[in-house]
């Protein structure tokens, strides 16, 4: 299944290694394991059962690609694979989300957006520009099929994510545009109001959304400006999200970066390194729903702007920080005890009721208090500019993966929109819920194939 | 809404005679000059180890590890072993946490508690003169409890206020005499306004007073102040919140009854509360949170706009909590009562400009987006030294 890269004209890259689970049968050719191994991935794993290559380390675009170029962050993550990229892919460090709306009117436009869309993900996550002449190398008295900001940059790690909205399957006015009604899964359901929600409309929903992870920003935007260009005639930009820091780790390799409240965030996620877990809460099985099997292998997406009241964040002691999220601020322990990743007790007492308080954050979004449901999160901090009253419009661009986002997030985002004091410091301005269809693992396929072929 | 945490847990600290203590890890012995640096102690199942045994007087630090594996408590005891000059309690395993104190010279005892009971393992420590000089701390307490004792006389005059204002406003609202309704709907809101704090501490009664129709979850019902204020402000057709069924008489009647009822409960639940200086302190912090989150933002008063009444008795019911606290204020830190003293009449100037008749103001719509910056910046100004009043007055 796995194309050579070093053949130009086979136009993929090996099926996807970086961050994704492997069954045993997707074992790979020896050449890219010598490969791999010439990298320093040799304590990688990736020949077991259930293996997944940490860092991202994928097989570089070229093989004149020097050693150093694939070192942290500057490596190419393979497009195609079993799941998309993207999810499990150890959090890079940038941001750039667009939701668009579908303009196309016919589902053959539709698809055959997907499959432009498609061959340009497959080609800039190799590096290479969207287009096949490239930034520079196309004729003169055309533009060029690609806008040449990221000429030079290494793939940076780029993944490029795809979701389908409620609204692709059946619009507001329950018009079935595509004749796709009948495929919607149960999960994507139009997510009910949560307490303090203040939604913009505006930036809320879409039919089609693009998640862009990288450890360049300029790469991300690049991913995003050529996709929505591509897509000018069939779908239109609906809203964006730029993130400037990852609060998730995926990984187990990674260290865990802190929000905008100053908390290490992402340190109880689920980590690519247990794939039962992650197949257990984050890929859709294909017998979760009869009508919607073509959600196997995929998953479903969150994502949610949430503002954050830094001001008055700022002004709160630092006591009562801890005590609202359940950690201490510096080294990220419970408060229960021991350091960052000793696992929570909830049960400890103290002299004035338990060392976690009862309302604290991470008490309240602890699996075991909420019927073992596990999210695997990849947020992003985001500031846009200010609010206009002398306050930064800053916070968390919430992103969570989950099998069913009807058991695993309705019921506790609505215990803490409710329950938890870290609310009174959020108010949450957008939202929108995607499937995300399984990826591409065949040269000639295209994303939504599932669907849509 | 939801900040009963911090606000009863600072109610059971001790208040020692020198000064409260706080397991908040803080600069305070490096401003204040001339204090020793942090002091180490080390608490095991056996031991209580301390990086040493002397220090001179003034602010002194202690950084409290937890090397066993039970919850540990750590204390400055006085000469007779008995008088707590300051604790540090709730130190889970592993983790370290600090606690300052203010000490004049004389001997102590140090005492490490592994799992929080019994005597503790206990070391003599002297605190040797520095020459620096410290307030008298009998004096501070006298004015620390003059203060509480005020402002818990000022929120059971308040709700007592409120209990009235409310009974007069649901006869009003069941007998259909809409007007008069609409004409105390906010000022009698001003007495649970000045008092917010207190009255969300009660996880209970508060949504069922105070929320927003954006505060419910799906399938909740919704009671109190704002159900009836979208019933006396309806939104028109095609405005947010429409279409929109007014409440019958019954339903009136319920609305009616349940309001006068839960602020009775709030009235009664008042009546025996105490303070520490934390709640005052941070009960105004509160105040100016909810200003900057709801009042300011026009998002709180969403059908009647009269957030303006609300802004002003959030600010008064701050001002209040400062004004009692200011005697013990102007000991400790003089130049941050000034700076409040300031702030507090800056925004009370930018206030007085929307007044309207007697008590009332102009509806938050009336205001334009240049004014309303004016006045964020204005909240922005004072709440950030008002947040340093807690740890002024309790270190």
């Amino acid at each position: 299944m796995s194309d050579d890269p070093r053949d130009p004209a086979a136009g993929g890259a090996v099926d996807s290694v970086g961050g994704t689970v492997h069954e045993p049968s997707d074992a790979a050719a020896p050449s890219r394991f010598s490969r791999r191994r010439a990298l320093g991935l040799a304590g990688a794993g990736v020949a077991a059962a259930g293996a997944v290559a940490v860092g991202g380390f994928a097989v570089a675009r070229d093989d004149d690609a020097p050693a150093e170029r694939v070192a942290a962050g500057h490596g190419a993550i393979p497009f195609r694979g079993r799941h998309q990229a993207g999810i499990v892919t150890p959090a890079q460090d940038r941001l750039h989300f667009a939701s668009f709306d579908v303009t196309a009117t016919s589902r053959d436009e539709l698809v055959d957006l997907l499959q432009r869309w498609t061959a340009a993900a497959a080609r800039m996550t190799r590096g290479e520009g969207a287009g096949p002449f490239g930034a520079v190398d196309g004729p003169y008295p055309a533009p060029p099929d690609d806008t040449g900001e990221a000429l030079g940059l290494p793939p940076s790690g780029l993944t490029l994510t795809f979701g389908f909205g409620p609204t692709l399957f059946t619009t507001a006015e329950g018009d079935d545009r595509f004749g796709l009604a009948g495929s919607r899964p149960a999960g994507l359901i139009d997510l009910p109001h949560f307490p303090g929600d203040n939604l913009d409309p505006l930036r809320s929903g879409g039919d089609l959304c693009v998640q862009a992870c990288a450890n360049d920003p300029q790469v991300a935007v690049h991913a995003i400006r050529n996709l929505a260009r591509i897509a000018f005639g069939s779908a239109s930009i609906r809203w964006s999200q730029l993130g400037f820091g990852r609060t998730s780790s995926t990984s187990t390799q990674q260290v865990t970066a802190r929000n905008l409240f100053g908390f290490k965030d992402g340190t109880a996620n689920l980590k690519a390194e247990d794939p039962d877990a992650v197949a257990r809460h984050v890929w859709v099985h294909r017998d979760d729903d009869p009508d919607a099997r073509w959600l196997a292998d995929g998953s479903f997406l969150v994502a949610r702007r949430i503002s954050m009241r830094i001001e008055t964040w700022d002004r709160t002691s630092l006591q009562e920080q801890e005590a609202i999220i359940g950690r201490d601020k510096g080294e990220g322990a419970p408060l229960s005890g021991g350091t960052e990743f000793t696992p929570l007790d909830l049960d400890v007492e103290g002299g004035t009721g338990p060392l976690i308080p009862m309302r604290a954050h991470v008490r309240l979004t602890h699996p075991s208090q909420n019927d073992g449901v596990e999210l695997l999160r990849r947020g992003y901090n985001f500031t846009d500019g200010s609010d206009g009253l002398g306050r930064l419009d800053a916070g968390l661009f919430f992103l969570a993966y989950v099998r069913d986002p009807v058991t695993q997030y309705v019921p506790m985002q609505n215990k803490i929109a409710r329950d938890d004091v870290l609310s009174e410091y959020l108010q949450h301005t957008g939202s929108a819920l995607y499937a995300v269809p399984p990826g591409v693992q065949d040269a000639g396929g295209f994303l939504g194939e599932t669907l849509l072929g | 809404m939801r900040r009963p945490l911090i606000a009863l847990a600072g109610a059971l600290l001790l208040l020692a005679p020198l000064s409260a203590c706080t397991d908040n890890g803080d600069d305070q012995a490096a401003s204040k000059g001339g204090s020793s640096g942090k002091l180490e102690v080390t608490s095991t199942a056996d031991e209580c180890e301390l990086s040493t045994d002397e220090a001179p007087s003034g602010n002194l630090q202690f950084a409290v590890t937890n090397d066993g594996d039970e919850v540990t408590e750590f204390y400055l005891l006085g000469d007779d072993g008995l008088r707590i000059v300051g604790e540090v309690e709730n130190i889970g395993p592993g983790l370290t946490r600090d606690l300052v104190v203010q000490a004049p010279p004389g001997d102590y005892f140090t005492a490490c508690k592994p799992g929080m009971v019994g005597e503790g393992i206990r070391a003599p420590f002297t605190v040797t003169d520095s020459g620096e000089d410290l307030e008298q701390s009998g004096e501070v307490q006298d004015l620390i409890d003059t203060a509480t004792a005020q402002y818990a006389a000022y929120v059971r005059d308040q709700t007592d206020q409120l209990v009235t204002k409310t009974q007069e406003f649901a006869d009003l609202y069941v007998a259909g005499d809409d007007d008069a309704a609409r004409d105390l709907y906010a000022p009698a809101r001003v007495h649970w306004e000045r008092v917010e704090p207190v009255a969300e501490s009660f996880g209970d009664l508060d949504p069922r007073l105070d929320l927003r129709e954006a505060d419910l979850e799906e399938g909740q019902e919704w009671t109190g102040w704002h159900r009836i204020e979208k019933d006396l402000w309806p939104p028109a057709e095609g405005e947010e919140g429409a279409p929109y069924t007014a409440a019958t008489d019954e339903e009136r009647q319920e609305l009616a009854d349940q309001l006068v009822a839960d602020t009775e409960e709030l009235h009664e639940r008042v009546a025996d509360l105490e303070y520490g200086p934390d709640q005052l302190g941070n009960g105004a912090k509160e105040l100016l949170d909810e200003v900057a989150t709801g009042k300011v933002t026009g998002e709180e008063e969403a059908w009647s706009h009269t957030d303006l009444w609300d802004f002003q008795a959030n600010v008064d019911g701050a001002r209040i909590a400062f004004e009692d606290l200011r005697p013990v204020l102007d000991e400790k830190d003089p130049d941050l009562a000034d700076t409040l003293e300031t702030r507090f009449d800056e925004l009370q100037e930018l206030l007085d400009q929307y007044k309207e008749g007697e008590d009332g103001f102009v509806l938050y719509t009336e205001l334009t987006e240049d004014q309303v910056r004016e006045l964020a910046d204005a909240v922005n100004a004072l709440s950030e030294p008002l947040s340093q009043l807690t740890a002024a007055v309790v270190l």
